[in-house]
C-alpha cells in the first residue's frame, strides 16, 4: 500500500468482477458498452448492404434506358436503400454509439435500464432481419416513404410491403425503449458536480434525439398501424371513395418524417461539437449558444413537416407558415456551424483522421443546408421537389451532417472501444476518397435535377447531358465505395495490429478518456467530481498542481496504490 | 461571352421559357442562387482559411476563447435578417408565380370554353383578372397522362373531347390545369412550363400556363406511381389557336367515329354469337 502524501488521479481502475466470454455472453448481455458493440457492427453490416443496393441502382442508371435490372427491382432498390439507411443504420448507429458512451461520458456504471437496452438491441436485429427476409419473396417498392394509395394493398398486394410495416413497428419500438432508457440515464445518473451547464455536447444531442424519438415515433407506428389495417382488414382511412383521404399518409408520415430527419443529424453535430475542440486544442466556441440550438432545432423540426408536401393541395396558409419555419429553422443550423469553424479559428489544429471525418462533414453539410433554403422556397420547390435536386440535397445533409461524423467517432473511439489505434494513413486515404466520391457523386446530382431528371424512375431518355451526368454520378458512388472499404479493412487490421492505445491517446476533454482501454466492466472505479464541460482538462491541471510541477502533456501516468481523487 | 454567361447560368437554374411561371421562378431562383452563393464562399472560405492559417506548428499556442457574445448575437442577426429579406423577396415575386395573366389578344376566343358540369369551382384555382381560361381536366392514372377539354355537348357532362400523353393547346391563351388521379398519387410537371402539381385521389389540385410561342415541351410524372412510373411521359404542344379548334374538333369527331365503329363491332360480334352472349359480355340488350 502506497504511502502517497499528495494524491493523483486514479486512472487504472481495476474490474469488480471477472469478464464473461463467449458467445452465449454476448447474447445475454446487459452491459452497455457490450450493447454497444452490438449496435455499432450491426448497424454498419446494414450500413453496407444499403451501400451494395445505391451500387446497383447507381450502375442502372449508368446508361439511359438501361436493362441492367427490372423496373420493378429497381423499385425495391430504392426502397431498401432508403429504409434500410435511415432506420436501420443512422438512427440505431447514433443509439450504439450513445448507449457505448453515454454512461461513460457521465460518470455512470450503465445505463438507467440495462435489460431493456439489451432488448432495443435485439428489437433491432429482429426488425432488420425481417425486413430483409423479404429479398427472398417480394421486396417493399413503394420507397422508403411508402405513399398510399401506392402501398395499400390494391397496388402492392406483395408482402413486401408489410415486411417494411413490421420493421417500423420493431426498430420503432427499439428506438422509442433505447430514448427513454437515454433520458433516464441522463436526468438521473450523471456524476456528482455535472450540472445541466456542463452536459458534454454529445449528450445534449442524445438527450434532445431521445425526446424526438419519443414525440415522432408514435406518430409513424399510428400511420403503419393504419396501413396494415387499410391492408389486410378493410378500414378506409386513406380511401377517398370511402370517406378517407389520400393525403392523410403523407401528413402522418411526415410529422414523423421531419423530426426523423434531425433525430439523425443532431447526434452527429453532437460528434463534431466534441471531436473538434479536441483536435484545436481549444474549447468548443459557444458551448450555451450550441447547446441552445440543439433544443430550438429539435422543437422548430415539429413545425416544418409541410415542406415536404408543398407540391399537394393544401391551402396556401401552410405552403407560407411552413416556408417561414423552415427558414427560422436555419438560423440554429447557421449558428452551429459558424461556431464550429470559430472552434478552429486561432486554435492549433492536428490533422488526425477524426478530425478530418468532422471537417469533412461540416463543409459538405454546409452544401445541403444551402440547397435546403432553396427548397423550403416553395416555388422554387414546385420545380425542384422530387427530382435529383432533393437527392443531392438529402445526401449532401446526411453524409456531412450523420455519416461523415459517425467515422469520425468510429475513428476517434476506436482506441478506447479495443486499446488499439486505427492506422492513420489508412484513415487519411480513406476520408480522402469518402470526400472526393461524395463530392463527384452527389454535386452533379443538383445538375440534373434542375434540368428535369425526376427521382425513383429506372430509366431515362438520353435527352440533353443526362447519360454524362449519370456516368459521371456513377463513378463517384464507386470512389465512395472504396473509401469506405479501406476502413472496413482499417477496422478489421487494427483490431490485431493497431498501435496499443493508453487510456486517453488524443488528450481528450471527456470522462470516458478516465478509465482504461476498454473499460472494465463497472467503467469506473471512482467517479471525479466533475467541475466544468471539460473535466479531463480539470483533472490533467490537478494532476499537475499536485505532482512535482513537471507539465503534464501527455497521458496521466498513475503510481500504483493511489485512490482517492479530487478530495 | 454572350452565350457563356446565359449558358452557365442554365447550367445552375431550373427549365424554363414556355410559360411566364416557370420564368418567374428562375427569376426568383436566380436571387437566391447569388446570395447562397456568397454565403458558400464566404463559410466554406472561412473554414478553409482556419485550417491552413491555424493548423499546428511548432510553438503555436491556440487561443483558449470560449465564445464572443457580440459576435454570435451578430451573426445570429445576420442570418436571420438575410432569410427575412429572402422570404419578403419571395412573397414579392409570389403572385406572378400563382396568378396567370389575361390571354392574350390572338388567344383562342373561350367564349364556348365553359367548364362541363362535373367540374366544380374552387378557391385555390387561381384564375385570371378577366375570369376566363381554357380548362384542361388532367387525369393521372397508372401510366398514362389523360386530357380533358371543354366542349361537352352531350348530357350530364359527358361527349368532351379527350387526348392521352400529348395535350394540345392554342398559344398567348390561359390554360387552367385541374390535377386529378383515378388510382394512386402522380404529379403533373413539364419543367419548361412551370412547377408540379401532385394528382392525389380525391383531391383537386390546380397549376396554370401560357405559352405564347408554338412548341413542344416534355414532361413526365415526377411522383413515384408505381412499376411504369419512369415511363408515363407527358407533352404538351402548342399551336396557333385557329389549329387548336380544327384539333379539338378532329378529335372529338375521331372519337365519335371510334364509338360509332366499336357499336357496330358490337353487334357484330352479337350476330356471332347471339343475342345472349353479348349482353351477357356488354350487358346490353339488343
Amino acid at each position: 500500500m502506497a504511502t502517497y502524501a499528495a494524491p493523483v488521479p486514479h486512472v487504472a481502475a481495476r474490474e469488480v468482477e471477472r469478464e464473461r466470454t463467449g458467445w452465449t455472453s454476448w447474447i445475454t448481455t446487459t452491459d452497455h458498452k457490450r450493447i454497444g458493440v452490438m449496435y455499432i457492427v450491426t448497424t454498419f453490416v446494414f450500413f453496407l448492404l444499403g451501400g451494395v443496393e445505391a451500387l446497383m441502382m447507381r450502375l442502372q442508371l449508368g446508361a439511359p434506358e438501361n436493362t441492367l435490372v427490372t423496373p420493378s427491382t429497381y423499385n425495391q432498390l430504392f426502397t431498401m436503400h432508403g429504409t434500410t439507411m435511415v432506420f436501420l443504420f443512422v438512427v440505431p448507429m447514433m443509439a450504439g454509439l450513445a448507449n457505448y458512451f453515454l454512461p461513460l461520458m457521465v460518470g455512470a456504471r450503465d445505463m438507467a435500464f440495462p435489460r431493456l437496452n439489451a432488448l432495443s438491441y435485439w428489437l433491432l436485429l429482429a426488425g432488420g432481419l425481417v425486413f430483409y427476409a423479404s429479398v427472398f419473396w417480394n421486396p417493399a417498392e413503394a420507397g422508403w416513404v411508402s405513399v398510399v394509395p401506392l402501398a395499400n394493398s390494391v397496388f402492392s398486394p406483395s408482402g413486401g410491403e408489410d415486411a417494411w410495416i413490421f420493421l417500423i413497428h420493431l426498430t420503432g419500438l427499439s428506438s422509442l425503449l433505447g430514448a427513454i432508457n437515454f433520458y433516464a440515464t441522463i436526468a438521473n445518473m450523471r456524476a456528482r458536480g455535472m450540472s445541466w451547464g456542463r452536459l458534454p455536447l454529445f449528450v445534449w444531442t442524445i438527450l434532445t434525439y431521445s425526446l424526438l424519438l419519443i414525440f415522432a415515433l408514435p406518430v409513424i407506428a399510428a400511420a403503419v398501424t393504419l396501413l396494415l389495417t387499410e391492408r389486410h382488414f378493410g378500414t378506409h382511412f386513406f380511401d377517398p371513395t370511402e370517406g378517407g383521404s389520400a393525403l392523410l399518409w403523407q401528413h402522418l408520415f411526415w410529422f414523423f418524417g421531419h423530426p426523423e430527419v434531425y433525430v439523425m443529424v443532431l447526434p452527429g453535430f453532437g460528434l463534431i461539437s466534441e471531436i473538434l475542440p479536441v483536435f484545436a486544442r481549444k474549447p468548443i466556441f459557444g458551448y450555451k449558444a450550441i447547446a441552445a440550438s440543439t433544443v430550438a432545432i429539435a422543437f422548430l423540426g415539429f413545425l416544418t413537416w409541410a415542406h415536404h408536401m408543398f407540391t399537394t393541395p393544401v391551402p396556401e396558409a401552410i405552403l407560407v407558415f411552413v416556408m417561414l419555419s423552415s427558414y427560422l429553422i436555419a438560423v440554429p443550423t447557421g449558428v452551429k456551424v459558424l461556431n464550429w469553424v470559430a472552434t478552429l479559428w486561432r486554435g492549433t489544429v492536428e490533422f488526425k483522421t477524426p478530425l478530418l471525418f468532422c471537417v469533412g462533414g461540416v463543409s459538405i453539410f454546409l452544401i445541403g443546408g444551402i440547397s435546403g433554403i432553396f427548397l423550403a422556397t416553395f416555388p422554387i420547390d414546385w420545380q425542384v421537389n422530387e427530382t435529383y435536386f432533393v437527392v443531392a440535397h438529402l445526401h449532401f445533409v446526411l453524409w456531412g451532417g450523420a455519416v461523415l461524423p459517425i467515422f469520425a467517432g468510429i475513428y476517434y473511439w476506436f482506441p478506447k472501444m479495443t486499446g488499439r489505434m486505427m492506422n492513420e494513413a489508412m484513415g487519411r486515404i480513406s476520408f480522402a476518397l469518402i470526400f472526393a466520391g461524395i463530392l463527384v457523386t452527389f454535386l452533379i446530382q443538383h445538375v440534373m435535377g434542375l434540368d428535369g431528371m425526376p427521382r425513383r424512375i429506372y430509366e431515362y431518355d438520353n435527352v440533353g447531358h443526362l447519360h454524362l451526368y449519370n456516368v459521371i454520378s456513377t463513378v463517384g458512388s464507386f470512389i465512395l465505395a472504396l473509401g469506405v472499404l479501406i476502413t472496413v479493412i482499417n477496422v478489421v487490421r487494427s483490431l490485431k495490429v493497431g498501435v496499443v492505445a493508453g487510456p486517453d491517446p488524443w488528450n481528450a476533454n471527456t470522462l470516458e478518456w478516465f478509465t482504461t482501454s476498454p473499460p472494465p466492466v463497472n467503467n469506473f472505479d471512482v467517479v471525479p467530481l466533475v467541475r466544468s464541460a471539460e473535466p479531463m482538462k480539470d483533472i490533467r491541471r490537478e494532476v499537475q498542481r499536485r505532482s512535482s510541477g513537471a507539465r503534464v502533456d501527455g497521458p496521466v501516468t498513475v503510481p500504483a496504490g493511489a485512490t482517492q481523487v479530487g478530495a | 461571352m454572350g452565350t457563356l454567361l446565359p449558358t452557365t447560368l442554365a447550367f445552375f437554374t431550373p427549365e424554363s421559357g414556355g410559360s411566364p411561371q416557370a420564368n418567374e421562378i428562375v427569376s426568383l431562383y436566380k436571387v437566391e442562387l447569388v446570395i447562397a452563393l456568397i454565403i458558400f464562399v464566404a463559410v466554406e472560405g472561412a473554414l478553409g482559411y482556419a485550417l491552413v492559417k491555424f493548423r499546428k506548428r511548432k510553438g503555436a499556442v491556440p487561443a483558449q476563447i470560449r465564445g464572443n457574445t457580440r459576435l454570435e448575437v451578430g451573426w445570429t442577426g445576420a442570418a436571420a435578417l438575410i432569410l427575412v429579406g429572402l422570404a419578403v423577396f419571395t412573397f414579392v415575386k409570389l403572385s406572378s408565380i400563382e396568378n396567370p395573366p389575361n390571354s392574350g389578344p390572338g388567344g383562342a376566343s373561350l367564349a364556348h370554353a365553359q367548364e362541363a358540369g362535373l367540374q366544380f369551382a374552387s378557391a385555390s384555382r387561381k384564375l385570371p383578372p378577366n375570369g376566363k381560361a381554357l380548362h384542361v381536366t388532367v387525369i393521372g392514372r397508372q401510366y398514362i397522362w389523360q386530357y380533358v377539354y371543354p366542349g361537352a355537348d352531350e348530357p350530364d357532362g359527358l361527349g368532351a373531347p379527350y387526348s392521352y400523353e400529348e395535350m394540345v393547346v392554342p398559344t398567348k391563351t390561359t390554360v387552367s390545369l385541374d390535377i386529378v388521379s383515378d388510382d394512386v398519387v402522380h404529379a403533373w410537371w413539364i419543367p419548361e412550363l412551370g412547377g408540379k402539381a401532385q394528382a392525389v385521389p380525391g383531391y383537386h389540385n390546380y397549376t396554370w400556363f401560357r405559352i405564347d410561342k408554338p412548341g413542344v415541351y416534355h414532361g413526365q410524372c415526377a411522383f413515384l406511381c408505381g412499376r411504369g412510373h419512369a415511363r408515363m411521359t407527358a407533352t404538351v404542344r402548342a399551336v396557333a389557336p385557329a389549329q387548336f379548334e380544327e384539333w379539338l374538333a378532329h378529335q372529338k369527331q375521331m372519337i365519335h367515329e371510334a364509338n360509332e365503329a366499336a357499336k357496330v363491332a358490337r353487334e357484330g360480334l352479337g350476330k356471332q354469337q347471339g343475342a345472349g352472349a353479348v349482353e351477357a359480355a356488354t350487358g346490353e340488350k339488343h
